[in-house]
């Protein structure tokens, strides 16, 4: 599904430049839960970035669902993520002044669906994190755990191959940290790749895998125990 | 363009309109401020031109006039301060040689007379004329008609009185067509009776009476007192002006530099100047008009470079879910236009009202300074055209701001 060889990312920094990502080779298959560890600067948010599309790789081979990614425009690119790729963040990134429902929506809309029927299936989706009764309500009347929930109801309504999460959980407190694994763990069940960076070792033991990352080179890659 | 009948793209703009609301409202006022100025003016520039228009109205505007004075050159034998006449020789020979400019040509004599009717009297000028004199200064006419061609040729003893003679010669209340009134002396039955030109006006109060009849009457054989002369369509009417005044001193003897020997207006370039100035006038507004719509564009260009600042990590959002530049493009751009086509036609509606009012305060009455103040709807629609295009030109720079920025660098946006 994701497959990464020598993968080198450096920021320029002034007249310097700063060498992030230094050789990186992964290659996550199909239906695989894995967490990114890896103190701050260690790169693992820049390679969450080029894998989502968002950022792109100095040198080395990037191929998402087989597909080579080199010299994408912003056009092309827009389209494979909206086609492939699930985002959950952080700081959750939902549209303050849309519904919780038109929020599940949006990708939707820039994949062309009609109103109805994308209105239709993000009802299906909020269903699906537990929060049809919320779908009329603004971000700002829900509580963090709740916005999380919809962030992945909109990561997920496009049927992606790969969701991405930038610590999902790292806003949340204990509580909803778990039920928010739950619902990732539970899509991962279903069949979807999903692709976690963290920094907590609780996060990442309920994970079927976990790379760890330093200084911008990976350092070690084994599946935990909870793989059955 | 399909996006453009597509609910799902105005929800998106009603989103972030209702956002900043009294931003946006500011904002749309700036553009409509300069639509409504450019209307308004636009409107009072037509009013002062038509009120220019109707005090030039009942007179042909290509007209010229013609009289004799005294000669400041002497030439062939005479000296200089000699007084002359025009005659109907001169009448001829002009008709003949200018029959291509000249479209009517009008001789008058005129007098002061005492004119009576019953006991009632007063003093009024008595002008011999022609039938075509309505042609060239139109005469509305209360009751009755103006002289024609058969009063001409039976040099019949009628005449045109003006609603004030009518008046102060007159009971209140009593028919004046067919009654007689005596003009020096001599019966002249009333054939017509008319309202005096609120404008300009060359005979005041004056008693037409036929051209023939006056010559018979006042005994003026063929002199001639002045000429009013109109040009036919497309005629340099200066060229025709000079070479009529050079036939005229020719056929009188007089020395072709003599510059007092006749004297002559030429209508049509005294219009020539308020014209001019009102041209000028007209630029003026065009120019203010359209600074003020630029400077309103800007505005918005300017808010939605602000909001697309404010929005960008809104946008880096929307990218991550898939938007293509094309698609934020699209919006932002739209938004421009939609902004300032709302703010364009606000603009009309209250420069209309503005112009209907100014219509009902000043634009009404006889005097009126400013008459009809209207706006070509032509003119409105180009005004509103340019406006869009001027809002989707403006609404490039901010989309492209909006889609410069990385999506990455966008989501750290905070």
């Amino acid at each position: 599904m994701i497959k990464i060889e020598k993968l080198h990312k450096s920021y320029p920094i002034g007249k310097d430049s700063l060498h992030v990502l230094k050789g990186i080779d992964l290659h996550i298959k199909e239906g695989e839960f894995v967490a990114i560890m890896g103190s701050s600067g260690s790169g693992k948010s820049t390679l969450l970035n080029i894998v989502g599309l968002l950022d792109e790789h100095d040198e080395g081979d990037y191929y998402l669902n087989g597909q080579l990614i080199k010299n994408l425009n912003e056009k092309k690119a827009a389209i494979l993520r909206n086609k492939f790729l699930g985002f959950v963040f952080q700081s959750f990134n939902l549209i303050s002044y849309k519904t919780a429902l038109e929020n599940v929506a949006l990708p939707l809309y820039y994949k062309g669906m009609k109103r109805k029927e994308r209105l239709q299936i993000a009802l299906d989706y909020l269903e699906k994190v537990g929060l049809k009764d919320w779908a009329n309500h603004l971000p700002n009347e829900l509580s963090g755990g709740q916005k999380q929930r919809v962030a992945i109801a909109r990561a997920l309504v496009t049927k992606p191959k790969v969701v991405l999460a930038d610590e999902p959980t790292g806003a949340l407190d204990s509580t909803t940290t778990d039920s928010v694994i739950d619902l990732l763990k539970d899509i991962n069940e279903e069949g979807m790749t999903v692709f976690v960076i963290t920094h907590e070792e609780e996060v990442a033991a309920q994970t079927k895998r976990i790379v760890r990352l330093k200084d911008g080179v990976i350092i070690s890659d084994e599946l935990t125990k909870s793989k059955k | 363009m399909r996006f453009l009948f597509d609910s799902d793209t105005w929800q998106e703009i009603y989103g972030s309109i209702r956002k900043n609301k009294v931003r946006t409202g500011i904002t749309i006022i700036g553009v409509l401020w300069g639509i409504f100025l450019l209307v308004v003016l636009l409107g009072a520039a037509r009013g002062m031109e038509n009120g220019f228009k109707k005090l030039f109205g009942d007179f042909a505007t290509n007209s010229v006039f013609v009289w004799t004075q005294a000669t400041d050159t002497p030439f062939k034998g005479f000296q200089k301060g000699r007084r002359f006449t025009l005659n109907t020789n001169d009448i001829e020979v002009l008709k003949s040689q200018y029959s291509k400019e000249i479209k009517l040509l009008a001789p008058r004599n005129q007098t002061n007379n005492l004119i009576t009717h019953n006991f009632k009297s007063g003093s009024f000028k008595v002008s011999g004329d022609y039938p075509i004199l309505d042609q060239i200064q139109k005469k509305k006419l209360i009751y009755g008609r103006f002289l024609n061609e058969n009063d001409i040729l039976s040099t019949a003893k009628v005449t045109v009185i003006s609603e004030d003679m009518y008046k102060q010669l007159f009971n209140k209340g009593t028919m004046p067509i067919g009654e007689y009134i005596k003009i020096n002396a001599i019966n002249y039955k009333v054939i017509g009776v008319y309202e005096p030109s609120s404008t300009i006006n060359f005979d005041g109060d004056c008693a037409y009476i036929p051209f023939s009849t006056f010559k018979k009457v006042y005994n003026t054989a063929n002199k001639i007192d002045w000429m009013m002369i109109t040009a036919n369509e497309g005629t340099d009417i200066a060229q025709m002006e000079s070479d009529i005044l050079l036939t005229l001193k020719s056929l009188h003897k007089v020395h072709p530099e003599d510059k007092r020997a006749f004297g002559s207006v030429n209508l049509g370039k005294e219009i020539g100047k308020v014209t001019g100035f009102l041209t000028g006038m007209q630029f003026l507004t065009w120019f203010v008009g359209i600074a003020t719509l630029i400077a309103g564009v800007f505005a918005i260009g300017n808010i939605l470079l602000i909001t697309v600042k404010e929005r960008t990590k809104e946008i880096g959002i929307r990218r991550a879910l898939g938007a293509t530049p094309k698609s934020i493009k699209q919006q932002i751009i739209l938004e421009s236009v939609f902004l300032t086509t709302i703010a364009g036609m606000l603009g009309i509606v209250f420069g209309g009202l503005t112009l209907f009012i100014i219509d009902l305060k000043f634009g009404q009455g006889v005097d009126a300074a400013l008459v009809n103040p209207t706006v070509n709807i032509p003119i409105i629609l180009i005004a509103l055209v340019v406006l869009i295009i001027l809002g989707t030109l403006i609404g490039l720079i901010p989309a492209h701001m909006a889609t410069v920025i990385k999506p990455i660098e966008a989501l750290r946006e905070e």
